[in-house]
């Protein structure tokens, strides 16, 4: 039920004041997906999808942080 | 995949594993609050490859599992009546009520639809203007905005003939229930990292600080996994008790704000039964306000009585509660399988039960 996948949102349809919907990238796949709940979402970021709706946009600086513990530990 | 195939390296997987080798030097017992960590802990085979010292308890973050049987009797009667259109996520089909499932309710004629958003739901009620539509609406903090959604949307477009039965759980609640137990062997917790993209993690800092307990805020990957179980045994080592977020490329510490302003719009807090641990204080959420027009169980005057109390042996309950494992319950893999199921853990995607089940632990898992 807590199922979140992350995508590529590559376009998003304004429908003027309405729901906010894009076009979400999955690997192969492409989805709507609603952008009512991260309002400033844009065009090429990725967002956490659940049941439709995208959840928070993916923070590209922190999603290094286990590579960089990785690092501190003395791996790759 | 970009942010799921790095996460799953098998040579960097090693590493996080010998750190954690290394800094354990006593027994721990840690809970993975949600079933979606619980699947990926067996499914990647990362269970079995922790340190001997590690014991993980699996937790009730399964909604479906959860979900009152109730309530499930309560969508089982809707999905019955020829004006109703009973919409769920597909989750919830085989879970049984005391009498049947909604499965059953569907092969004997009734109604009952699928989908995969709450927006869908409402939109079969726009497309069936003469049957009432009825989205069985549960779920977490994770859920409970997408869920809200329907209701704005068909509180501002005015659509008549849509209803939901809600049952929203909420999880600090839960992990209150489980600390403050006088038998509690959990010493700290691997927190659910998209109910916290939701609502943030300052609740987790009071339960942390209160029971002196640390809590990882975590992702769903391998390497989020063991990387919060490194963090959690580092600070039991250190005797430490903090909220730390690993997950921070999705979770804020004040959570998403446009998600809690929409939950808290259309919910309001009440205290909430849970399936096999029993009624928890203010653990629930319910449409409120201009919203409670949509209120299944207001609309059709839907009863109340708690079901019967089951003379089954499944004891998804202790399993729930992290008490059992799937393995010891006799009916496992025998009476209860995925397809013909006594305890909703055994259908979920997200159940204990079928994890165990799936990923073939008839035994072997600690």
């Amino acid at each position: 039920m807590c199922l979140g996948i992350p995508g590529e949102i590559v376009s998003i349809e304004e429908s003027g004041g309405q729901l906010r919907t894009a076009k979400v990238r999955f690997g192969g796949a492409t989805r709507d997906v609603y952008l009512d709940l991260v309002p400033d979402a844009q065009v090429g970021d990725y967002v956490i999808v659940h049941v439709g709706f995208a959840l928070s946009k993916i923070d590209a600086d922190e999603a290094g942080n286990v590579f960089e513990m990785l690092k501190k530990l003395g791996g790759p | 995949m970009r942010y799921l195939d790095e996460y799953r390296d098998g040579d960097a997987a090693r590493k996080l594993l010998d750190a954690l080798t290394k800094a354990v030097t006593r027994p721990w017992a840690i809970m993975e609050v949600c079933g979606s960590q619980t699947h990926a802990f067996l499914k990647y085979g990362i269970d079995q490859m922790l340190p001997q010292q590690v014991t993980l308890i699996h937790g009730p973050g399964c909604p479906v599992c959860v979900t009152p049987a109730e309530i499930i009797d309560q969508a089982v009667a809707l999905a019955s009546r020829p004006d109703v259109i009973l919409v769920s996520y597909g989750d919830m089909l085989r879970v049984p009520g005391s009498a049947k499932d909604l499965l059953s309710v569907k092969a004997e004629g009734g109604d009952v639809r699928m989908v995969y958003s709450s927006l869908d739901a409402l939109r079969l009620a726009r497309d069936y203007p003469d049957r009432k539509v009825v989205f069985f609406a549960i779920g977490f903090e994770t859920t409970a905005p997408a869920n809200a959604m329907a209701a704005v949307v068909a509180e501002r477009e005015s659509v008549d003939n849509f209803f939901m039965l809600t049952s929203h759980v909420l999880v600090p609640p839960a992990l209150e229930v489980i600390a403050s137990s006088p038998d509690n062997r959990v010493q700290g917790f691997l927190a659910p990292g998209h109910v916290c993209t939701v609502t943030g993690y300052v609740d987790y800092e009071r339960l942390a600080h209160k029971y002196h307990m640390p809590i990882i805020v975590t992702g769903f990957e391998p390497l989020d996994l063991l990387q919060a179980t490194y963090m959690l045994v580092e600070q039991l080592e250190a005797g430490r008790y903090e909220v730390e977020n690993q997950y921070s490329r999705s979770v804020k510490r004040e959570g998403n704000p446009q998600a809690l302003a929409i939950m808290d719009e259309v919910f309001e807090v009440v205290d909430h039964g849970w399936r096999g641990i029993g009624v928890i204080p203010r653990s629930g959420l319910r449409l409120k306000g201009a919203y409670a027009r949509f209120d299944a169980t207001r609309a059709f005057e839907l009863a109340t009585a708690p079901a019967p109390e089951s003379e089954s042996v499944c004891i998804a309950g202790l399993v729930l509660q992290g008490i059992r494992k799937p393995i010891d319950c006799p009916a496992f893999g025998s009476d209860c399988t995925p397809e013909h199921c006594l305890g909703a853990p055994m259908v979920s995607s997200e159940g204990a039960c079928a994890a165990y089940f799936h990923f073939a632990r008839r035994g072997a898992a600690r």
